[in-house]
């Protein structure tokens, strides 16, 4: 889908579970019905207990799951993907 | 001399396997063969064997319930050092069972101790692949962050741990998930075993979900990692995940550059885990 401010090409991300499609031009942030709500309880949920005390470095946002479908591997593991080497092997 | 196919399915005949043997793994020097019930491995020349070894084993057939029991003490095959294992199910890539190995994880941190149980193996497999890295931007990223990481520290040596944990280090054995791959087990600091999810879930390269699955099951079964509060449990985790996510970045440019294509989402995923803990190191 397309941005309806500049046209740009719009990506969707997943945040546990709320999608967000953002302009990869302008950043633009596009919310479907319920999502906008779904972010402020999270937020809140985020905010009563202290935060997660993750260290910075880890991912601004959680884009790369392949946790369910590591690619077609072959017997011996080494022909999947990257994921499945990550979680599979030394 | 390693120990050819043949050799090793003849241990498992006469550990009462029967049957065409199969390759279950073949590389870094490690050769595994199945014949029927039975597994038999013989170990890297370079490892330590011998009496390490052995004594590993004996820990391990000490833990029913948590790790796999090894059928027989070790042998030596040619000169090189061969064990002998019940055949289990790995896991399937699409289920992990992230809960079972947390709880699993937890069971072996809090067992006791036995006397003899050598210290944990060294870890310098971060030295290792990243010292073999070529040229590439990619390349520079992962020794960047690499130079973040302190000097190894002293290290208590109070929990049993696995040494080098991931998926493929259990197996379905009689309906249990079990530990398998005793090599590097010993003492030391628990938090290394959980690096490898935790530096992945940083990465968001693992699933929110099946990292809180995993970390849940591992602290309601009492692991010492998490007996604290998630400040304390990550203030443990941070330079283990720290730097399991720069060697397994270093593995993943390593291998792209070797199969010369460009690095998959999810191992691009890593590299910018290495971006990020570059620029907090200098504040950029």
């Amino acid at each position: 889908m397309h941005c309806p401010k500049c046209r740009g090409l719009m990506r969707t991300y997943t945040r546990n579970g709320v999608h967000i499609e953002q302009c990869d031009n302008c950043r633009g942030i596009f919310l479907d019905y319920g999502e906008l709500e779904a972010l402020s309880r999270m937020e809140a949920a985020h905010h009563t207990p202290p935060p997660p005390a993750a260290p910075a470095w880890g991912a601004p946002a959680q884009v790369h799951h392949h946790h369910h479908q590591p690619q077609h591997y072959g017997h011996h593991g080494h022909h999947g993907g990257g994921v499945f080497h990550m979680l599979f092997s030394t | 001399m390693r120990p050819d196919v043949e050799q090793l399915a003849e241990v498992g005949r006469a550990a009462g396997g029967g049957g065409e043997p199969a390759v279950l793994y073949d590389r870094h020097g490690v050769l595994v063969v199945r014949v029927g019930d039975v597994v038999v491995k013989s170990h890297q020349e370079d490892r330590e064997a011998g009496d390490a070894l052995a004594r590993r084993l004996v820990v391990a057939a000490a833990l029913p319930g948590i790790a796999l029991p090894p059928l027989a003490p070790p042998r030596t095959v040619d000169g090189t050092a061969v064990t002998v294992w019940p055949y289990g199910e790995p896991v399937a890539p699409e289920r992990p069972p992230w809960a079972d190995a947390g709880r699993l994880l937890a069971a072996l941190h809090r067992a006791d101790v036995p006397d003899g149980t050598p210290q944990r193996a060294r870890r310098d497999r971060v030295e290792r692949l990243v010292a073999r890295l070529g040229d590439g931007e990619d390349a520079d990223t992962v020794r960047a962050a690499f130079r973040t990481l302190k000097p190894e520290q002293q290290e208590e040596h109070t929990s049993l741990v696995h040494g080098d944990w991931h998926l493929g280090q259990l197996v379905n054995h009689q309906n249990r998930w079990l530990l398998i791959d005793v090599e590097d087990l010993g003492t030391g600091d628990p938090a290394w075993d959980l690096a490898r999810p935790a530096a992945l879930y940083l990465g968001g390269v693992l699933a929110p979900a099946a990292w809180n699955e995993f970390v849940t099951a591992y602290r309601a079964a009492g692991g010492p990692v998490a007996d604290g509060d998630d400040a304390t449990l990550w203030t443990r985790l941070d330079e283990p995940a720290r730097t399991l996510a720069i060697q397994i970045a270093a593995t993943c440019v390593q291998s792209a550059r070797e199969q010369h294509r460009e690095p998959d989402t999810a191992e691009a995923a890593m590299v910018a885990a290495c971006g990020r803990i570059a620029a907090m190191a200098t504040g950029t």
